[in-house]
């Protein structure tokens, strides 16, 4: 059969919606607990809100999905949300400017298109923001929701790697490119562009051995960027750079002493240009799992003043594939009735009723042609007066009579009982 | 053959293992889609030009640091929409708006566009409004191909055949030197004072009956004047400007315009795009009347909508490809006539030429319907009748000086057609 599916486009099957209300659930329950607040943002937005600079890249916007609206005879362009971070910026701008600190969380799709239609262009993004703080606590706070979203969902042995966007853009300011290559650079560094550093080497041979320290070694300790720090210090005399990496050192540090190992990884690929502080990536199984960042120039850039913000996105698709205990735990019963008259399916109903009331899934036989899927059938036999019930547990055994509504009901969680003591 | 903005987007369908047109079309398709199936097999270099970003020159600056950071929306008056919003997008224009054109686009800046896209032939000067603030390509003619043509179709004698054609070209192509250097004196656009109503009139074969009409209205329109896109005229008051009919709904929309003369063709278009658009349709003029048509091949067994409705169902047609210049019309002519799956191609003009091979259905307008029989076509439904039009805003102007102004203009309008 020919596919009807868009092109890059994804169906979510019902296994992979338990997935996915799971982790959905996962990541509100833990937001919540630490007193995060909920928001959703439209789908719709101007295009102008991503084109400054600082926002996203040309590279990024050449993927957006733009259009001109039914009004939009003045030109105004709208694209489909493209990140989750902006249009959250933009909420609290116009919504809260007072709160500080505002602390967001948000489920949501964004789009970019993506040349191949194997990779969605329809992603689903787990974010949580801090606006209005400028200490690293509210990054290194970040930093443990993310994690602890992910433990509960069962991710083991995830690494995050940190690096510093205002460690980099200092850097290649002072080492004294314009600034159209500045930005160009920044870009291909947090592109994870490798090449980057060669082209900043071959411009100033001289800070070979310094480019190489930063770049290359991956430290694992504060102890790594008190080093780099006086080094750089001597190589670069700026309070820029300076206070960047007492920010850096002052994250790494609360880090170290929660117990949360990390690595010192500058070129860790993937970033935002919005980035202006810390940066941070989670990766596990194998996988990229997201990260975030600070972002403090971006609400001034929307007009919102001079407010600091901070926050992180994990990719929901890719979370869902890894979550365990995921499955629905409530028992399936399929009520089925051997009389069809009215009556009979009306105690059909009411017995179905009863069950889900004590926490079981309960069903009506409507022809099902697949029972394997139920822990339980129900069946009712007999006249009207004096019905009489059978219930057959699916994992084997003999059926058991019962005469009662309660009578089922005491038989199931007896049997429940029994299996959850033996497992 | 077609319009040559026509030809790449032919190709890239795979109507045509091979097209011949200006890189700039290329490049204006490859920027929306960059993956349209087609490959760039040689440069001609022959029809050599350039396209700039080019604001007025009585405006206040040439550099690109002034547009970067220039507060508020930057209008830029482009036919390459696709082109000009990655020319925005890679220099981080903060907010911008992209007018598409058919055409005139020098006569935008400044009233009516921030920057305008403009395509000159090499070494040919700027006009004397313009000057350029980046360039964004340089085009020559282009040879293209259908990808999977080139990948398992052997071409290589036409190749050789072309190949050999362009190298002789190529030694006469050059002898377009010693053209001088246009005098920089820059043309002093006439102070327009605000209250001004500002009319658009059609350029193009519209062009004649309206200044015959005006004239019959008792307005007439100064004939060779130093600016062509901006002729005087014999009622104070009234500043003109030609540009084409196709562009005057969105212009007048958006305030450019007070007044404009276009077809209700063009109207109507308009309107199907963008329905809440405050353009209203102030008189009908009586000229340049057309008949908007379906068309189709007269080998196609088939004499109205439903019939096309019903090979669809048969699957005797498997797709249903319309193509129009109005293409807001055609598409909702096809879902109105639940003429599904259809596709639309959107042409820029010499539509007949895509039936029967490359289209099947073709909305296009008709004076006497001889073209049509020409090409072996037939009519198979008649959408609407279309005249010209006086076009203006639903809400009048705040300026009363203006606002007489525009109603005597009218008014004037309203008695030459009451004369015939």
């Amino acid at each position: 059969m020919e596919t009807q599916r868009c092109k890059g486009s994804r169906d979510l099957l019902p296994e992979d919606m338990a997935r996915f209300r799971h982790t959905e659930k996962v990541f509100r329950s833990c937001c919540s607990g630490w007193g995060y607040q909920e928001i959703r943002t439209p789908t719709l937005e101007y295009l102008h809100l991503f084109t400054s600079t600082g926002t996203l890249t040309p590279n990024m916007l050449s993927r957006v999905y733009s259009f001109l609206d039914w009004d939009g005879w003045s030109g105004e362009r709208v694209v489909l949300r493209p990140d989750g971070t902006i249009p959250t910026a933009r909420l609290y701008v116009e919504n809260f400017p007072q709160v500080r600190p505002a602390k967001l969380f948000y489920v949501e799709n964004v789009f970019s298109y993506e040349e191949t239609g194997r990779e969605s262009r329809e992603r689903w993004q787990c974010g949580a923001e801090v606006i209005g703080s400028a200490r690293p606590l509210a990054d290194v706070e970040l930093i443990m929701l993310a994690l602890e979203t992910l433990s509960q969902l069962g991710i083991k042995d995830v690494k995050v790697h940190l690096s510093h966007a205002g460690v980099i853009r200092a850097v290649l300011k002072e080492s004294g490119f314009p600034p159209a290559e500045q930005s160009e650079l920044f870009q291909r560094v947090l592109d994870g562009d490798t090449k980057a550093m060669s082209k900043m080497v071959s411009a100033n041979p001289q800070l070979a051995d310094i480019m190489s320290l930063l770049f290359e070694v991956k430290g694992r300790s504060v102890g790594h960027l008190q080093n780099l720090k006086v080094t750089l210090e001597k190589a670069f005399l700026s309070p820029d750079l300076e206070a960047s990496m007492e920010d850096f050192i002052a994250i790494a540090q609360c880090l170290t002493e929660l117990g949360c190992e990390y690595q010192v990884d500058i070129i860790s690929g993937r970033s935002f240009e919005y980035y202006t502080g810390i940066i941070f990536r989670f990766y596990g199984e194998g996988e990229r799992l997201g990260g975030g960042g600070r972002y403090s120039d971006l609400i001034p850039l929307l007009g919102g003043g001079d407010i600091p913000a901070s926050g992180f996105a994990l990719p929901l698709d890719r979370l869902m594939n890894l979550v365990t205990d995921w499955q629905d735990k409530a028992p399936r019963v399929l009520v089925r009735s051997e009389v069809g008259t009215a009556s009979a399916q009306k105690r059909c109903f009411e017995i179905a009723a009863d069950l889900r009331r004590a926490g079981y899934t309960a069903e009506l036989d409507q022809g099902h042609t697949k029972t394997s899927d139920y822990q339980w059938l129900l069946s009712i036999q007999g006249e009207d007066a004096k019905p009489a019930f059978l219930l057959t547990d699916q994992a084997g055994g003999k059926p058991i009579r019962a005469n009662s509504p309660a009578e089922i009901l005491k038989v199931l969680q007896a049997a429940d009982a029994t299996k959850a003591s033996s497992s | 053959v077609f319009h040559e903005k026509d030809v790449p987007i032919q190709v890239a369908v795979g109507n045509y293992d091979l097209g011949i047109c200006g890189r700039d079309w290329v490049e204006e398709l490859l920027a929306k889609y960059p993956s349209s199936a087609l490959v760039r097999v040689l440069d001609l270099k022959y029809g050599k030009s350039n396209l700039y970003a080019a604001c007025s020159k009585s405006g206040n600056s040439r550099s690109i640091d002034y547009w970067q950071t220039k507060p508020g929306t930057i209008r830029i008056a482009t036919e390459y929409p696709n082109l000009a919003e990655s020319f925005a997008l890679s220099l981080r224009l903060r907010r911008f708006s992209i007018f598409p054109l058919w055409g005139a686009a020098e006569a935008y800046p400044p009233e009516n566009a921030d920057l305008a896209l403009i395509s000159l032939p090499a070494g040919s000067p700027f006009n004397q409004t313009l000057s350029p603030v980046s360039p964004v390509l340089s085009s020559s003619a282009l040879l293209i191909a259908h990808r999977t043509s080139w990948e398992s179709k052997d071409l290589s004698p036409l190749f050789r055949c072309l190949y050999s054609a362009s190298d002789a070209k190529e030694v006469t192509s050059e002898n377009t030197k010693g053209q001088k250097e246009g005098a920089d004196e820059s043309l002093p656009i006439s102070p327009r004072p605000d209250s001004a109503v500002r009319l658009g009139l059609p350029d193009g074969h519209l062009q004649g009956p309206a200044l015959e009409f005006l004239g019959r209205a008792g307005v007439t329109i100064q004939n060779d004047p130093p600016d062509p896109r901006r002729p005087g005229t014999n009622i104070d008051g009234v500043n003109v400007k030609m540009v084409r009919p196709q562009d005057m709904p969105l212009q007048v929309a958006n305030g450019n315009f007070d007044l404009a003369i276009t077809g209700e063709d063009w109207l109507l278009n308009h309107f199907y795009r963008f329905p809440s658009s405050p353009v209203k349709e102030i008189l009908r003029l009586g000229f340049g009347e057309v008949r908007v048509v379906a068309v189709v091949s007269k080998q196609l067994p088939v004499d109205s909508p439903q019939g096309l409705r019903e090979l669809l169902r048969k699957g005797d047609l498997t797709r249903l490809r319309v193509a129009s210049e109005y293409t807001d019309i055609a598409d909702k002519y096809a879902r109105d006539n639940h003429l599904s799956p259809y596709r639309l191609i959107p042409t820029w003009g010499a539509s007949e030429a895509f039936l029967p091979e490359d289209a099947d259905l073709l909305i296009e307008n008709v004076q006497t319907g001889r073209t049509l029989a020409e090409h072996n076509l037939k009519v198979i439904d008649t959408l609407f009748e279309s005249s010209s039009c006086l076009v203006g805003r639903t809400y009048a102007p705040h300026d009363s000086y203006r606002l007489e102004r525009m109603n005597s203009f009218i008014q004037a309008l309203q008695q030459a057609i009451n004369k015939r």
